[in-house]
């Protein structure tokens, strides 16, 4: 074979698990090098694109949804196909995609989050905040999860942009709610929560907690919502105080003053209180007789300094009890294993290198394989974090692809995949389908004044495309 | 962001050797791994870090250099992190002290290394996605998005 891999008579074949924002930054990068040929196949076990900006971002945060214009100019290039409804273990494996790619790409996200590890975790009523955010935003695996919003105190566990998401969705009026696209059924839902008490968990200071100060302030200027802290909580302790001010840090400091503002406002009488807490970790859930959750034993932790200066939290020997009828946790977020693809048990990512998929054994590249976003270096950071760590994976793949480092698939042809893709799954959800159902979610939306009104079981979408 | 987000994505272990071995020995690992900064251990414990920098100071003034061990010349007063120092922290302090190398210990057990280098890139990576973020927000202001 004399044809080089990377032309226009042999272009290099990629394929991409996971359509969420890291996927298209990859096929982006891809696809936007001149100096090579290459075609795209995305596959994502959900049929419609963009993952979390879909199915994660708040719905009353349409700006940060955006960013899906740029991911269509991705998917309309020349090259690019899109397999919705295909899921990797399932329907294609990955000796299947060997055969038909010359490189394989993992950008499956952070799919599970973490356990806070305590008695009563699993009582009625303690939920992973996440499972409510999927429910939410329509999320076709989660669309009929329970709640029981008619209890009136709910505590959330965890200070990052989950958690605030979580609080400020049920701290807000049905009718804020109803000009976005959150759910019909939870929109529904919603509009019957007896939910009057709200609380925000952190187990560590003000000074360290993940939320950022458009965030926080968003949380105070609630139109039916009191917002309140305790003052003793939201001093810095003498060790956040030297921190802040060895590294003359303005944005801590500014938040430490939105929040003691917050701690010295009068409540309103506004018909919910939303109270935030430093320093506390839940140490148990307590059940009714029922086995629902009653109340939270929180411990009133302190600070100690690491040798490298990081601030971490340690419990005291003070407790106390909250009642909470409602519980969601989000305390951290870790990838789930793919089926023959190595894991790293310890970070919860794929076994990487800058994104080369590593033999668990000898700690070298496996030829072929890829991984980028949160399943690469853990959930940290905003959407656009992804993009540079994209950059660093296709960077490799390409250097990869010089030395001809790349897998020999039989099938290198875009029509091969295609074939053994319907034949597998032949109900797939190409991007032409999704816009098709993408423009039939925003009319039904601008009828009712809102950006869209999500199709959310994947029966609807297939009748919408008239399957 | 943590350590552990960049020893997520850094398939290699720290480079280690024991204090009683040779510099000649130290020096073959430095340049077959490309690396700046060994560190020493015993068992399982970091107990020094051997750095370029270690080196070049004494090979400069010791004509007897290539005699010594590890433990002749490494720096036995250790800083280390834990994975979930946060970055900015241990960036601080790393550019206080003038630390390039911070060995990562979770247990007492020696899990890692990241490199001033290292976090760098993070940090830049972190803030370049940051403004992508909030310039596709801004855009979307323009074009009449609400929230």
């Amino acid at each position: 074979m004399t044809t080089t891999t990377g032309t226009a008579a042999r272009p290099l074949r990629v394929a991409i698990i996971g359509a969420g924002p890291t996927g298209f930054y990859v096929a982006d990068h891809l696809l936007r090098n001149t100096g090579v040929a290459v075609e795209v196949d995305m596959f994502d076990r959900l049929p419609t694109p963009y993952g979390l900006v879909r199915l994660g971002v708040a719905p009353d945060h349409q700006k940060i949804k955006f960013v899906t214009n740029a991911f269509d100019k991705v998917a309309a290039s020349p090259g690019f196909r899109f397999f919705g409804g295909v899921d990797f273990g399932k329907h294609v494996t990955l000796a299947d995609l060997k055969t038909h790619y010359h490189q394989i790409v993992y950008c499956t996200g952070a799919q599970t989050d973490r356990r806070m590890g305590i008695p009563g975790e699993d009582l009625a009523g303690s939920h992973p905040a996440t499972e409510f955010v999927a429910w939410y935003n329509g999320h076709p695996d989660y669309r009929d999860c329970v709640f029981d919003l008619s209890q009136e105190s709910v505590a959330v566990v965890g200070v990052g942009n989950v958690a605030v998401d979580v609080v400020r969705i049920l701290c807000r009026t049905p009718e804020e709610l109803a000009t976005t696209d959150i759910a019909d059924y939870a929109l529904d839902a919603l509009r019957k929560s007896r939910v009057r008490e709200v609380y925000l968990l952190g187990r560590r200071g003000p000074a360290q907690a993940a939320f950022t100060n458009p965030e926080i302030r968003e949380l105070g200027e609630l139109p039916d919502a009191d917002i309140t802290a305790e003052p003793a909580e939201v001093e810095l302790d003498p060790l956040s105080r030297a921190a802040v001010e060895r590294s003359q840090d303005r944005p801590t400091l500014k938040k430490v003053e939105i929040l003691r503002e917050y701690a010295r406002r009068p409540v309103s009488g506004k018909s919910k209180r939303l109270v935030l807490r430093f320093l506390v970790s839940p140490v148990e859930l307590i059940g009714d007789d029922t086995g629902r959750v009653a109340a939270m034993r929180l411990v009133r932790n302190e600070l100690y300094a690491t040798s490298t200066g990081a601030l971490q939290p340690r419990a005291t020997d003070r407790f106390e009890e909250i009642p909470v009828g409602l519980v969601f946790r989000s305390v951290g977020y870790r990838g789930v294993p793919l089926s023959g693809v190595p894991f790293n048990e310890s970070w919860g990512v794929i076994l990487n290198d800058k994104g080369r998929v590593l033999d668990p054994g000898t700690k070298q590249p496996l030829v072929g394989e890829y991984t980028a976003g949160w399943i690469k270096r853990g959930p940290t950071g905003v959407i656009g974090t992804n993009k540079p760590d994209a950059a660093e994976t296709v960077a490799c793949m390409f250097e990869d692809l010089a030395r001809r480092a790349v897998l020999e698939p039989a099938h290198p042809e875009a029509a091969a995949a295609d074939a053994f893709v319907r034949q597998r799954q032949p109900s797939f959800v190409s991007y032409a389908d999704w816009l098709k159902l993408d423009a039939i979610e925003v009319a039904q939306g601008r009828a009712q004044g809102r950006p869209r009104v999500k199709l959310t079981s994947v029966e609807e979408m297939f009748a919408a495309l008239g399957r | 962001m943590n350590i552990a987000n960049i020893l997520a994505r850094k398939g290699s272990m720290a480079v280690t050797v024991r204090p009683e071995q040779s510099i000649r020995e130290a020096l073959g690992l430095l340049d077959h791994h490309n690396i700046g900064a060994l560190i020493a251990v015993q068992g399982e414990s970091p107990v020094g870090i051997l750095s370029e920098r270690d080196i070049v100071r004494e090979a400069a003034r010791n004509e007897r250099f290539f005699t010594l061990t590890v433990a002749d010349l490494m720096t036995r007063n250790v800083i280390t992190g834990h994975p979930h120092d946060d970055l900015l922290t241990v960036a601080h302090t790393m550019t206080e002290r003038r630390i390039r190398h911070l060995p990562v210990v979770d247990k007492e057990r020696l899990i890692g290394m990241v490199s001033i280098g290292d976090i760098v890139k993070a940090q830049r990576d972190h803030y370049q996605g940051e403004v992508d973020t909030l310039q596709t927000q801004l855009l979307a202001g323009e074009r009449g998005i609400a929230h």
